[in-house]
């Protein structure tokens, strides 16, 4: 519906909040025996809904386990330094797409108010 | 000891809080495990055994969230010390009494890493409520 409207943008954020998701369920769960860390492929899942693919089923396809640099012990696989880099970036992502976001819906108002 | 599973579909905000629950409770058990590290007893069987809480991660399929909850509390098998202490009055009939098995280093870095991990969850959380807020504003002056 607010696709036209708000073109690969809307799309863009509904994943980078989904990603931040996963992210955080990772860091939750450091400690968590037995752990397998997962990660969303944004690209893949971009380029999915763009080609008509709804958000669940883009994510399911784009979503994987991360392979870890060190696998532990306990079977474990989170690397705190790896998703902390991913969790900011990710953030700083996320706002970067509200603000372009906020750019189009500006536009529009200045259009409508015919300023 | 597990929190109650809500309701309504998990949000990043509730697998946040319950993960911070969970490390209250390690926190919680290697504090006690510290607090008890210089008891004695009258017997093997009746000496302090260090706890441990066993996490286990909870995914909620309908967002693809994963938080934590505690298991359980369990007794470690650390082995009871035994000394020999004659004068003590809990002392068995060979004179020895029974120390608990805490390790202190050990629980101290249990502690240090349950509060790093805590830390961990209340930053994620705050960097979730700045991008929510800032969503929600969506200041359009």
């Amino acid at each position: 519906m607010g696709d036209s409207l708000f073109g690969i943008h809307g799309m863009a954020l509904e994943l980078r909040a989904q990603r931040l998701g996963v992210l955080t369920s990772n860091i939750a769960n450091a400690a968590t025996p037995g752990y397998k860390a997962r990660d969303i492929d944004f690209g893949a899942a971009l380029q999915a809904m763009r080609q008509g693919a709804s958000a669940p089923a883009a994510i399911g396809a784009a979503t994987q386990y991360r392979v870890p640099v060190m696998p532990s012990l306990d079977g474990n696989t989170v690397e705190m330094a790896t998703e902390q880099t991913a969790f900011g970036e990710n953030a700083v992502q996320y706002e970067a797409t509200l603000n372009m976001l906020q750019d189009r819906v500006q536009t529009v108002t200045r259009a409508l108010k015919g300023e | 000891m597990s929190s109650p599973t809500p309701a309504h579909p998990m949000t990043l905000f509730d697998a946040a809080g319950r993960a911070m629950s969970a490390q209250l409770v390690r926190m919680n058990t290697a504090t006690s495990n510290l607090a008890n590290a210089g008891t004695v007893a009258g017997s093997a069987e009746t000496a302090y055994r260090p706890l441990r809480p066993v996490f286990s991660a909870v995914l909620d399929s309908t967002t693809g969230l994963a938080t934590v909850k505690v298991q359980g509390v369990y007794q470690s098998g650390a082995t009871p010390v035994r000394t020999h202490e004659p004068d003590n009055p809990l002392a068995d009939a060979n004179g020895d009494v029974w120390g608990s098995g805490v390790d202190e280093n050990a629980e101290m870095i249990e502690i240090t890493d349950a509060s790093r991990a805590y830390q961990n969850m209340v930053e994620a959380m705050q960097t979730a409520k700045q991008l929510t807020l800032d969503t929600m504003r969506m200041k359009t002056s």
